[in-house]
């Protein structure tokens, strides 16, 4: 199998790797290209650091080991390919009256990395993640095929899901998916004047799917305020999604200016009437808002851009609060900042969920944030709280290490189906998350 | 109802084909050797709208199996559609190495589907079809790169020229696809690759020429004139060329 040079970035754009990339197009070429050398798969690389990087080394791309294997209708359970994009899965499944059980915010990740980061959606305060829903993985490890369920080879199972795909490549993944009523969303939206009446319309929400978009420029009494969006999968009559357009080029650095975000953000807010509304969607303008601007990251210009993402118990609410007013304050935000109230639900050993408030904030790289994210870091910490991997590209190990409690056991049981590291990635390798003891 | 017969069904493009007219609704019959990845395929289709999808065994070195694939596909009902993506491009140098390639090439992408769309012709005739012939770029002109590849392809577009000729006469119809480079396994890692196209992009082109009833197309449509210009050359010139 014949291997390409390639040179990719994680979705941020700060961090960047040179990998012989595999391409395999079917099972044979993937097991041949796993037994002449093991490498970790590279997906949609939607991951926004380095989680999809392995700099100097081999990857496997499984973009294109992407078909829909089988679908029981009784039970719901589709059989997929590892490379297979979950916007796919939506478009294709919601005319037959499913979806996805877990939907990240792009629809161009992978069911690989779905797993692998064991993502979670707007339902997951009464869902789970994305992980809970995998009844068995067909896995590629370094030491051959073995196919995994929650009670068969269990401890691979618990280390596979959120895994950071250490374990071995996804090759094929039965999932149990959510019985949909239609096509569309049926979404409400509404104004959030600030902080606490955010927190309890999250708290107070019984909507399948809830997500608050949180202006964080906004300070002083308007500190949190946002729109608050509601959703149920419905049956009627909607335009279908416009086709994308692209970012043709590196934005300047004023284009996501601190000014021109304010601006951005306070016409955004009143773009919903004060009294709220109530409006038909596309399932993927719903779940996938940003996929129609092809390459949006590049509106943060070249520099690129970090996004912090932690996840706090409810008890912190306030330290939460105050992570939000520090953010506000440096006036380094960007438009796109969600919160989110999240259920227990998590699915494996190094899995980010945990019961409690979620906040994500893209940050431009050009403000130079590490020291920001080093200060948030610590509250996390403080807090009893974590950071989301697949965002991160500041993190050091020590912190991390101490979010993550089971790491020590995950570690072990990766070493017991990777003993060489072959699957080890850039991110893997920044936190010293293999790390025996 | 129109079912495609598609030939070689294991190849990106292929695989793009068959989704794209699996989703307009029609049926198809997936050829190839590798029986597990086109069951797979099979399945894919299925989901994405064929009436009918299932997998054949088709070796283009093996003639003993063709009776099958006749017989399977004379089961089909409606318009009936073949294309034909198979083919093999050793390097060159491997080839200088081992004369032997020779004739492995050429059957892969030339005489091996030419024989099976003979047996097919007449069925082609009754069920008013089109046969969609992927040739290349490379048999517009014998370059030091892949000649044996471009002379296995030169043949297999005379073949196609003299197939429309004769398909004609009853209605049905052939397009002849050269493609230029299309991003598949088969480039995956070669250098000095340019301006390749998505597989999707060279499905979508060929299902536009079935629809117009065109004869040849490049695609992307640019390569037309590329090879307009490479044809051109005078062999005097061209001889000491290395493109």
């Amino acid at each position: 199998m014949s291997d390409k040079s390639m040179t990719y970035r994680g979705w941020g754009r700060v961090l960047e790797a040179t990998s012989d990339v595999a391409r395999p197009e079917r099972a044979k070429a993937l097991a041949a290209d796993m037994a002449e050398a093991p490498a970790p798969a590279l997906g949609g690389l939607r991951s926004y650091g380095d989680a999809c990087l392995n700099d100097g080394g081999r990857a496997v791309l499984m973009t294109r080991m992407d078909r829909l294997v089988d679908l029981d209708e009784e039970s719901g359970v589709l059989r997929v390919e590892g490379g297979a994009r979950i916007g796919d899965l939506a478009r294709l499944l919601a005319p037959r009256g499913w979806l996805p059980p877990v939907m990240p915010g792009t629809g161009f990740a992978t069911v690989g990395g779905a797993i692998a980061m064991d993502v979670h959606g707007k339902n997951h305060h009464n869902a789970g993640s994305f992980g809970q829903f995998v009844e068995s993985i067909r896995l590629i490890t370094p030491k051959g095929e073995k196919t995994t369920r929650p009670d068969t080879l269990k401890e691979l199972f618990s280390a596979t899901i959120g895994g950071l795909g250490q374990t071995g490549i996804v090759a094929e993944a039965s999932i149990r998916l959510k019985r949909a009523k239609g096509d569309v969303m049926m979404v409400t939206e509404r104004r959030v004047a600030d902080w606490d009446e955010h927190l309890a319309l999250l708290d107070g929400s019984d909507a399948t799917y809830t997500v608050g978009w949180i202006d964080a420029t906004a300070t002083g009494a308007s500190l949190g305020r946002g729109i608050l969006e509601e959703a149920e999968t419905g049956a009627g009559l909607v335009p279908p999604a416009k086709r994308g357009r692209r970012v043709p080029f590196d934005a300047p650095a004023f284009a996501l200016s601190s000014p021109v975000v304010r601006l951005f953000n306070a016409a955004y807010w009143r773009r919903v009437p004060a009294r709220g509304r109530t409006v038909v969607k596309p399932i993927e303008d719903f779940f996938f808002p940003l996929d129609k601007l092809h390459d949006w990251n590049r509106l943060y210009g070249k520099s690129g851009f970090h996004q912090f993402q932690c996840v706090v118990p409810l008890a912190a609410a306030d330290t939460l609060r105050e992570m939000l007013e520090r953010i506000a304050r440096c006036g380094m935000a960007s438009p796109l900042a969600v919160l989110k109230r999240m259920g227990p639900g998590r699915g494996g050993l190094m899995s980010f969920p945990m019961e409690g408030y979620t906040l994500a904030v893209d940050l431009h790289a050009a403000h130079r944030p590490a020291k920001l994210v080093a200060e948030l870091e610590a509250q996390v910490a403080e807090a009893g709280g974590r950071i989301y991997l697949a965002k991160d590209s500041l993190a050091a190990p020590e912190a991390v290490h101490a979010m993550y409690p089971e790491r020590r056991k995950w570690a072990g049981i990766v070493a017991k189906h990777d003993p060489e590291g072959a699957m080890v990635t850039d991110l893997v390798r920044r936190l010293d998350l293999r790390r025996r003891g | 109802m129109t079912t495609w017969l598609i030939l070689g069904a294991s190849s990106a493009m292929a695989r793009a084909l068959a989704r794209a007219v699996a989703e307009r609704g029609d049926a198809v019959l997936l050829a190839g050797r590798d029986m597990g990845d086109l069951d797979a395929l099979a399945s894919d289709c299925a989901f994405r709208g064929a009436p009918r999808a299932e997998a054949v065994a088709f070796d283009a070195r093996d003639p003993s199996g063709f009776d099958a694939i006749l017989k399977r596909t004379t089961e089909t009902d409606g318009i009936l559609n073949v294309a034909v993506f198979v083919g093999s491009m050793p390097a060159q140098d491997a080839i200088d190495a081992d004369a032997a390639l020779i004739d492995g090439t050429i059957t892969d992408s030339f005489t091996g589907p030419a024989r099976l769309l003979t047996l097919l012709a007449p069925l082609i005739e009754e069920r008013k079809g089109t046969v969609v012939g992927v040739g290349s770029v490379a048999g517009d002109r014998g370059r030091i790169g892949n000649y044996v590849y471009g002379a296995a392809k030169a043949g297999f577009h005379t073949y196609l020229s003299g197939l429309r000729n004769r398909l004609t006469r009853a209605g049905a119809h052939v397009v002849t696809v050269k493609p230029g480079f299309v991003d598949t396994a088969m480039t995956w890692g070669i250098e000095g690759m340019f301006l390749v196209a998505a597989p999707e992009a060279v499905a979508r082109d060929i299902l536009k020429a079935v629809e117009k009833r065109r004869d040849v197309i490049y695609t992307p449509f640019f390569w037309r004139y590329i090879m307009l210009v490479i044809r051109h050359i005078p062999e005097r010139i061209f001889k000491k060329m290395s493109i």
